[in-house]
């Protein structure tokens, strides 16, 4: 009984692999499969890898290392509140200055730019993001700093001194050197994949905006609206790079874990926090520290990537019940 | 066709020729800051024997935690195990890991103020610096040390490493010797909670801070002082007397230490006796397991080890490292002594 069974089930099996068009596809099919549930795979395998790791501080620390405030090495303390700060702060405030701008370098490049300036700008920008962050970084320390100290943060403090965040000495090093430059390399990601997504919109759309008579900027709202999820996504990528950036980040924010209000004064970041100290980090509870810091950075990158997902698919659903 | 036999021929013999001199190789992971001193010993010592050390500077830590896993012939690191670490390591190893110093390094006060060469700074000041209690340049404390000098009323700019180091190991043992607020407010340790200060990554980083910014002091190795001629301060030494960090200041250093050193070498030579030592100074160290299991490498690695006792420290000042002196190289060459293959002694 099971016998005949299993035969006519290897059967249907085999009939089944036959007729369907050939048995590439088939082989091509499943392959792809695969890739697919090997990326998933490895996300769980990363996230088990570090939390097997990072075993012994969550054991002894638990949800005080969110909310403690001290990262001593020494007395083997560790609380990670003011370099989670630090992390979200500099990429969140990045996003605010290069959103606008990039959006703004989408649309020309996409929309307003004529053939033969669009090319050598978009080459130029997608240039941008392949400077490699060391680069950023030593640029960061010799043109952006000085730059800073000597002639932004003074006159940010004389026009702006009676607000929190533009008080303290002006060191050059801080965070918002670091604002600045993760704003920069930020730009030719959500840019160039935004000026992507517009493109991608159909030609008939800025076409029938036209014919009812909508003047180019109306048009082009109506595109920025199609692209909308688009350029949601070229934003969380951004931020994605942002959150994780390491080198160009601790050349030039000061590397101190404190929460200030002012954007003069030092900060840390979480990927530069495991980058400097992992290489000396002699003791076991040490290393589970530095390994939760990174179970905590991929918790977070999942979280926000998550709530932009959610964020692009309740916009698309209210799009298409209009 | 020929072609492609010949081609397959010359990359056999060659695949075969290369597998007869990688015979024994040697495989070593640990601190960054002899790097240059190793790869140089290294490739001196493959010429003079064609045996192949493979060492990667991979950090202090990697070095202690790849020789208790037992992943390496050799470790090495900047700041010695401690009986904790010694222990886990026996027990997984089955042997004791023994410290051999090789060379030493020193770490020196670097400044940024015009018109202040040959600044003066015992370790008490130096630490309420770094403490964030003296603040400006002025302050009657350095005053006081620097009474020839003009010093202006400008804040200080503390500089400190950000990334784990030896030389922060070395800087903040000092500081702990010398301070008693350090020692209970910070500590030692390749990495510390700083109460004040920004941090640069390496000592280009705190170079580069240092360098841009008038009023600022850091620590960076002595030898990348020297090379890029950074100005650095005179240390008051535990004799009483303003030292500049030198090649024979360091190594006065390890042999003021000498006299009472633990027979297992692990010490700190920082704050030193001796009236020409230079405080913050310190070896790095090579961790070798006292008794190997591979007879040929154990023969290999203490052979390697005497050589570099003797003619290796030849090469040390060219490189920027001060050599261990003689009082400490007998210390050593006992306890290479020691070291057996499978119980037997090694001759």
């Amino acid at each position: 009984m099971i016998k005949t069974e299993s035969i006519s089930k290897k059967k249907y099996l085999l009939k089944k692999i036959f007729s369907s068009h050939n048995i590439g596809d088939f082989i091509f099919e499943r392959l792809t499969l695969l890739f697919a549930v090997s990326v998933f795979l490895l996300v769980l395998l990363m996230g088990y890898e570090m939390y097997e790791g990072s075993k012994l501080s969550i054991e002894k620390f638990g949800w005080s290392f969110l909310v403690n405030s001290t990262w001593d090495p020494v007395q083997e303390i560790y609380g990670a509140l003011p370099i989670i700060y630090g992390t979200i702060v500099s990429s969140f405030l990045a996003l605010i200055i290069s959103l606008p701008l990039s959006i703004g370098v989408a649309i020309f490049l996409a929309e307003v730019a004529p053939p033969w300036l669009e090319k050598p700008l978009s080459f130029l920008v997608e240039l941008l993001a392949g400077i490699p962050s060391v680069i950023y970084g030593l640029w960061g320390i010799f043109v952006l700093v000085p730059w800073i100290r000597n002639d932004v943060e003074p006159y940010l403090s004389d026009k702006l001194g009676f607000l929190p965040f533009f008080r303290g000495a002006p060191y050059g090093f801080g965070l918002l050197a670091a604002v600045l430059i993760l704003s920069i390399m930020v730009l030719p990601i959500i840019s160039s994949i935004s000026r992507d997504v517009l493109k991608s919109v159909p030609h008939s759309q800025r076409e029938a905006a036209l014919a009812l008579g909508a003047t180019k900027w109306q048009s082009t709202i109506i595109v920025l609206k199609d692209a909308k999820s688009g350029i949601l996504g070229a934003t969380m990528l951004g931020f994605g790079r942002a959150i994780g950036e390491t080198m160009a980040v601790t050349m030039v924010i000061g590397n101190r874990a404190l929460i200030s209000p002012s954007l003069f004064d030092p900060s840390y970041t979480m990927a530069s926090v495991i980058a400097n100290e992992f290489t000396e980090a002699t003791s076991e509870m040490y290393l589970s520290a530095l390994i939760q810091l990174a179970l905590v950075l991929f918790v977070i990158t999942i979280i926000i990537n998550a709530f932009a997902r959610l964020l692009v698919w309740s916009m698309s659903r209210k799009w298409k019940t209009v | 066709m020929k072609l492609r036999t010949i081609i397959s021929v010359l990359f056999l013999a060659l695949s075969i020729s290369s597998v007869a001199n990688a015979q024994l190789q040697l495989n070593g992971a640990g601190a960054t800051f002899p790097g240059v001193i190793y790869s140089k010993w290294f490739d001196e010592y493959k010429n003079a024997t064609g045996i192949q050390f493979n060492y990667q500077a991979i950090g202090s830590g990697g070095g202690i935690k790849q020789i208790t896993e037992g992943t390496v012939d050799f470790g090495a690191t900047d700041g010695p195990m401690n009986d904790k670490q010694l222990a886990e390591a026996k027990s997984k190893q089955g042997t004791d890991v023994l410290h051999i110093p090789t060379v030493m390094g020193a770490v020196v006060v670097c400044y940024n103020l015009p018109g202040a060469k040959g600044l003066n700074l015992d370790g008490a000041t130096l630490s309420d610096i770094f403490l964030g209690k003296i603040l400006k340049w002025n302050d009657a404390a350095i005053k006081k040390l620097n009474p020839k000098l003009n010093l202006p009323d400008k804040s200080i700019v503390v500089a400190h490493r950000s990334d784990g180091s030896g030389t922060t190991f070395i800087f903040t043992d000092y500081l702990t010797k010398v301070s008693e607020g350090w020692e209970t407010k910070v500590g030692t340790g390749t990495s510390v909670n700083w109460p004040v200060g920004l941090g640069g990554k390496g000592n280009e980083g705190v170079a580069g801070l240092v360098k841009q910014m008038e009023g600022s002091i850091g620590y960076v190795e002595l030898a990348y002082a020297v090379k890029n001629k950074i100005l650095y301060a005179n240390m008051k030494n535990k004799a009483g007397k303003f030292v500049e960090a030198t090649f024979a200041s360091v190594s006065a250093a390890a042999e003021g230490a000498a006299k009472n050193m633990p027979a297992d070498l692990r010490v700190s030579i920082t704050d030193a006796d001796g009236k020409d030592s230079y405080p913050i100074s310190g070896f790095t160290w090579l961790l070798v397991y006292k008794n190997m299991k591979d007879e040929a490498k154990a023969n290999a690695l203490v052979k390697f080890l005497k050589w570099a006792m003797g003619k290796g420290q030849s090469f040390a000042t060219e490189l920027y490292y001060a050599p261990l002196p003689k009082a400490v190289v007998k210390m050593c060459e006992k306890n290479i002594a020691t070291i057996t293959a499978n119980g037997k002694k090694i001759k």
